[in-house]
């Protein structure tokens, strides 16, 4: 009883530290900093594109590297690999399970992958030598929904679950690498680092977490949100975090400074936030919403200064092609649109 | 025992809070003027911002007259 007590007391004691060496460092806000800086014209983009195909509604999108192909997930239980500009269906491939969550486009191109409700990661072989798509691994070990996945490379996957932990898996041997634990929710999202070295995801327990992939530490804890993190992402430059909730807002947190540098929000905006993508300079946040609207943010001004309105329902998935030419999204409408 | 085990993860929250603890910070003012230099020096290569006109966008197929 006595260690437990001493334990508790330790902990409150640490955090009350943590919160301390913030506010230590906090000698200005960014919304002073960049005062100097004008707001981003109104920022106005049409649909370029609209990917018609899948029977029901989209869960998750990806960009292949090349900025021309992307991967699209549905319940109808089909992924289909698109040709953005022509809008061709590449590949149109099966699922066993209909209830997908996520998918994602390997950096080489060779491969994609897919999870959802049956707790697997499911990678396929887009360059098989007979030209059909089969499955090439079933990574299964989560023992919660698949939310999340992400590729390292050809050989390495990351993926996040329901369970609350998030997995680095060798897809070659189909074996767990490492387990990054400690979140106390369900694992919603993950993004990488322009590096590689580090991941960050978000949560049902309304923080994110920096993890150094290969340590399998978790570095850095960000609270702030007041409710489930649906989404998250890398600022550009690696040095930031942006993350969506279900609290209606989008905030910044600065890995350096370990703390929340601003919120995006608008009284205006009264729902949930399910997927953000930064823009190249990363001066544009574009994050979707469950009103079936995009809005963009103006990273350093927190002022809306677009949206992308054109989705008949939710938008759950969104992304900006690597070389930042288009944004892709998708949504519970069953199409994708492609948008600059 | 869950109360052994509970101990087990307590350790656990603690030894994640002293490491987290540990990390050092940079001041905010420093971190706030390299994002903002970030975004302003990568700004002319952002065509989601700057604007992409018809004649570099891919998603846009370029016309072509034709005389007839």
């Amino acid at each position: 009883m006595g260690e437990m007590e001493q334990l508790r007391k330790e902990a409150e004691s640490l955090k009350d530290q943590i919160n301390a060496a913030r506010k230590a460092v906090q000698d200005t806000t960014l919304q002073e900093a960049a005062a100097g800086v004008a707001v981003v014209g109104r920022v106005q983009m049409k649909t370029r594109k609209t990917l018609r195909g899948h029977l029901a509604k989209i869960y998750a999108m990806h960009w292949a590297t090349d900025s021309k192909l992307c991967v699209s997930a549905s319940q109808d239980g089909k992924l289909i690999v698109w040709d953005s500009v022509t809008t061709n269906k590449v590949n149109a491939i099966p699922l066993k399970s209909s209830w997908v969550m996520t998918c994602a486009y390997a950096p080489s191109g060779n491969l994609v992958a897919c999870g959802g409700l049956d707790n697997m990661c499911s990678i396929y072989n887009l360059k098989g030598k007979d030209g059909n798509v089969k499955v090439m691994r079933e990574l299964a070990a989560h023992t919660g929904y698949l939310s999340c996945c992400r590729f390292i490379s050809d050989t390495e996957i990351i993926t996040s679950s329901g369970d609350c932990t998030c997995i680095l898996w060798d897809i070659e041997t189909g074996t767990q690498k490492t387990v990054y634990a400690g979140h106390q929710g369900d694992c919603m999202s993950l993004a990488v680092s322009p590096d590689f070295n580090f991941f960050i995801s978000g949560a049902c327990d309304f923080t994110s977490k920096l993890w150094d992939i290969r340590e399998g530490t978790c570095r850095q804890t960000f609270p702030g949100h007041e409710s489930d993190v649906n989404a998250i992402g890398f600022f550009p430059n690696g040095n930031a975090v942006i993350t969506g909730s279900d609290d209606t807002t989008c905030k910044l947190f600065d890995l350096r400074a370990d703390q929340e540098l601003i919120t995006y929000q608008d009284s205006s905006v009264m729902c949930g936030v399910t997927s953000l993508a930064p823009s190249l300079s990363g001066r544009l946040i574009l994050a979707g919403y469950d009103d079936f609207n995009v809005n963009i943010w103006d990273a350093l001004k927190a002022e809306r200064v677009g949206v992308l309105a054109g989705h008949d329902n939710r938008v759950s998935c969104i992304g900006v092609s690597a070389d930042g030419m288009a944004c892709c999204t998708g949504s519970w409408d069953s199409f994708l649109k492609i948008w600059n | 025992m869950s109360s052994a085990s509970n101990l087990v993860a307590m350790k656990k929250v603690v030894r994640q809070l002293r490491f987290e603890a540990s990390v050092n910070r940079v001041k905010v003012s420093q971190a706030a003027v390299d994002l903002q230099q970030f975004c302003l020096q990568n700004a002319l290569q952002d065509p989601l911002l700057t604007g992409v006109s018809s004649s570099t966008n891919p998603f846009r197929p370029k016309r072509v007259c034709i005389f007839l």
